[in-house]
C-alpha cells in the first residue's frame, strides 16, 4: 500500500473542539452530551421539514466536535425554542438552551449566518424594545422588509392587518425609555 | 356580576400583544375576570418579556428585561399573566432569581429591592380552573370546538413540574355547553416569528392545523394564544378556513355580555356568521 504523505494524513484526521462544546455547555447550563441519539426531538419538531440536520442532528455535530458546520446550520435559526424537542427528550436536555448558546455563540464569532432574515427580524424586535420598551408590530415589520430590501412579498396580509385594525399605528411605550436603554448594557448605572 | 367592593385585586401583565395586536383578547379576559370577582390592575409601566428575540441572541439582556418587570410587581397580591410565552419568560426568570446568588444580587442592585420570593406568578387558566363552577351551563349550546394549545404545553426541563394545563379549554366550554371534538393538533407549535422571517415555513404548519381543524368538523379553533391566533388567521392558505378565537372571547360569549362588535370584526376571518347560524350572537 502506498503511504500517505505527512501532509495528507493531517488532513484525513479529524481534530474535534472539544473546547467548543464546553463552552456550549457552559451557556446552556445544561450537558447535551446525554444524548442518546433516540431521534423523540426531530420527530415533535415542528420546524424540522425545513431543518438540514435537525435538533439531535446538531447535537451530534456537537458531540463529534464539528464546530463549523453547527453554527452555519440554518437549524440553529429556525429552532423557535417551543420546547416540544425538550419535552419529549428522554434524558431532559434543555435544547432550546442550547440552541440559544450556539446563536450567540456565531454571532460573537462572526461566522456565515445561513439564515440572515431571522437575525435581522431579532434584531428590529430588540431595536424597537430599545425605543419604547415595548415591541410595536407594524414598526417591525416596516423596517424589517427594509433591512431585507423586501417590498412586495406579503403586501396583501400587511393590508390586511391594517384594514382589520390589527397594527397599532402608534407604538404603545413604557414612561421611560432611559430605563429599557440601561438594561442594554451590563452595568449597573 | 359582584359587587366593587367583592373584587379582589390581581396585578396582571398584559404583554405587548395582548397590549395591541390582540386587544379584543384583552378586553374579553379583564371582563371575564371581573365577573369572576377579580379586578386586574395593569402593572405600572410594564415592559416586553424580550418574546422569543432576546433570549435567542442576547441571554443577559432576556434575563434583565423580565427581571425589571418582576421587580415592578407590588407585594402581596399574585401576577396574572395569560400569554403562554411571556409566562415561559418569566417563570424561568423568576426560578433563577431563587437559585442564583449573582442573579439575585444584580436584581437587588438594579431595582434597588430584593427579590419578591412570595410572588406568585399566575397563569389566566389557573384563575379559570379555579373559578370554573362560575361559568354558566348550556350558553355555548350547539358549538363544535376543537381546543388548540400550541407550545403552552410544554417547557424546558428547568419548569417541567410546573401545573400542566391541557384539558382546561374542554373542562370550562363543555360545561358551558360546546363540545369538544378529538383532533391531532391542540399542542403543535404555530410557528410564532418565523411568521415574519420564513412565511414558507410555517404556511405548511398552519395549513396543517387548520385542515385537521375542517377534517375534524369542528364549528372552530380555540385558542390559549393571541400570537397562535393571529398565526392561524394570517398564514392559512387553504381555501376552506374556520373561525378562530381566544378562549376569553367564548367565555365572554357564554356570560352574554354584550360583547362589542369590534372584536370580531378584528377577526381575519369572521365568525359572526357562525355564531348567528349557531344562534350564538347576543
Amino acid at each position: 500500500m502506498k503511504k500517505m504523505s505527512s501532509e495528507k494524513t493531517k488532513r484525513a484526521i479529524f481534530k474535534p473542539d472539544v473546547a467548543f462544546g464546553n463552552e456550549v455547555v457552559r451557556r446552556s447550563g445544561d450537558n447535551f452530551r446525554r444524548c442518546l441519539q433516540c431521534l423523540c426531538c426531530a420527530a415533535g419538531c415542528p420546524v424540522s421539514h425545513a431543518m438540514k440536520y435537525r435538533p439531535n442532528g446538531i447535537i451530534r455535530l456537537l458531540q463529534l466536535g464539528y464546530k463549523k458546520e453547527a453554527l452555519e446550520s440554518p437549524d440553529i435559526w429556525l429552532c423557535v425554542s417551543c420546547h416540544t424537542c425538550s419535552d419529549a427528550c428522554p434524558m431532559a436536555i434543555d435544547i432550546s438552551a442550547m440552541m440559544d448558546a450556539l446563536r450567540q455563540i456565531a454571532i460573537e464569532e462572526g461566522v456565515q449566518i445561513s439564515e440572515p432574515g431571522i437575525l435581522n427580524f431579532h434584531h428590529e424586535v430588540l431595536n424597537s424594545l430599545r425605543r419604547y420598551g415595548r415591541t410595536h408590530k407594524l414598526e417591525i415589520m416596516m423596517r424589517y422588509k427594509l433591512r431585507q430590501r423586501d417590498f412586495f412579498s406579503d403586501m396583501e396580509v400587511g393590508l390586511k392587518m391594517l384594514t382589520k385594525r390589527k397594527l397599532d399605528l402608534k407604538p404603545s411605550r413604557i414612561e421611560d425609555p432611559d430605563q429599557i436603554q440601561k438594561l442594554f448594557s451590563k452595568s449597573l448605572t | 356580576m359582584p359587587d366593587q367592593q367583592e373584587l379582589t385585586d390581581i396585578s396582571y401583565f398584559p404583554g405587548c400583544s395582548l397590549a395591541t395586536s390582540a386587544k379584543e383578547s384583552n378586553q374579553a379576559l379583564v371582563r371575564v375576570c371581573r365577573n369572576l370577582g377579580y379586578r386586574l390592575v395593569e402593572l405600572k409601566d410594564w415592559n416586553c418579556c424580550g418574546s422569543s428575540s432576546a433570549h435567542s441572541i442576547d441571554s443577559d439582556l432576556a434575563f434583565r428585561l423580565t427581571s425589571r418587570t418582576l421587580s415592578l410587581a407590588p407585594e402581596g397580591m399574585p401576577l396574572l399573566v395569560a400569554c403562554p410565552s411571556c409566562m415561559l419568560n418569566l417563570r424561568q426568570t423568576q426560578i433563577r432569581l431563587e437559585t442564583d446568588a449573582a442573579a439575585s444580587d444584580d436584581f437587588g442592585q438594579r431595582w434597588q429591592r430584593p427579590v419578591d420570593g412570595n410572588l406568585k406568578i399566575l397563569h389566566l387558566f389557573e384563575l379559570l380552573d379555579k373559578e370554573s363552577d362560575q361559568f354558566p351551563d348550556a350558553a355555548l349550546s350547539g358549538l363544535r370546538f376543537v381546543p388548540y394549545y400550541g407550545c403552552m404545553l410544554a417547557g424546558p426541563p428547568s419548569l417541567r413540574n410546573e401545573k400542566s394545563y391541557y384539558g382546561l379549554m374542554q373542562k370550562i366550554l363543555k360545561r358551558c355547553g360546546a363540545e369538544p371534538l378529538p383532533w391531532n393538533e391542540s399542542a403543535k407549535c404555530c410557528g410564532t416569528f418565523l411568521s415574519v422571517s420564513s412565511p414558507e415555513v410555517v404556511e405548511p404548519m398552519v395549513n396543517r392545523i387548520v385542515q385537521s381543524a375542517v377534517d375534524s368538523g369542528a364549528d372552530c379553533i380555540v385558542t390559549a394564544c393571541a400570537m397562535c391566533h393571529l398565526n392561524l388567521e394570517i398564514r392559512c392558505t387553504l381555501d376552506t378556513k374556520v373561525p378562530i378565537f381566544h378562549f376569553s372571547e367564548l367565555l365572554a360569549l357564554a356570560f352574554k355580555f354584550d360583547v362589542d362588535r369590534s372584536w370580531f370584526s378584528r377577526h381575519l376571518i369572521d365568525p359572526v356568521p357562525m355564531l348567528k347560524k349557531k344562534g350564538l350572537w347576543p
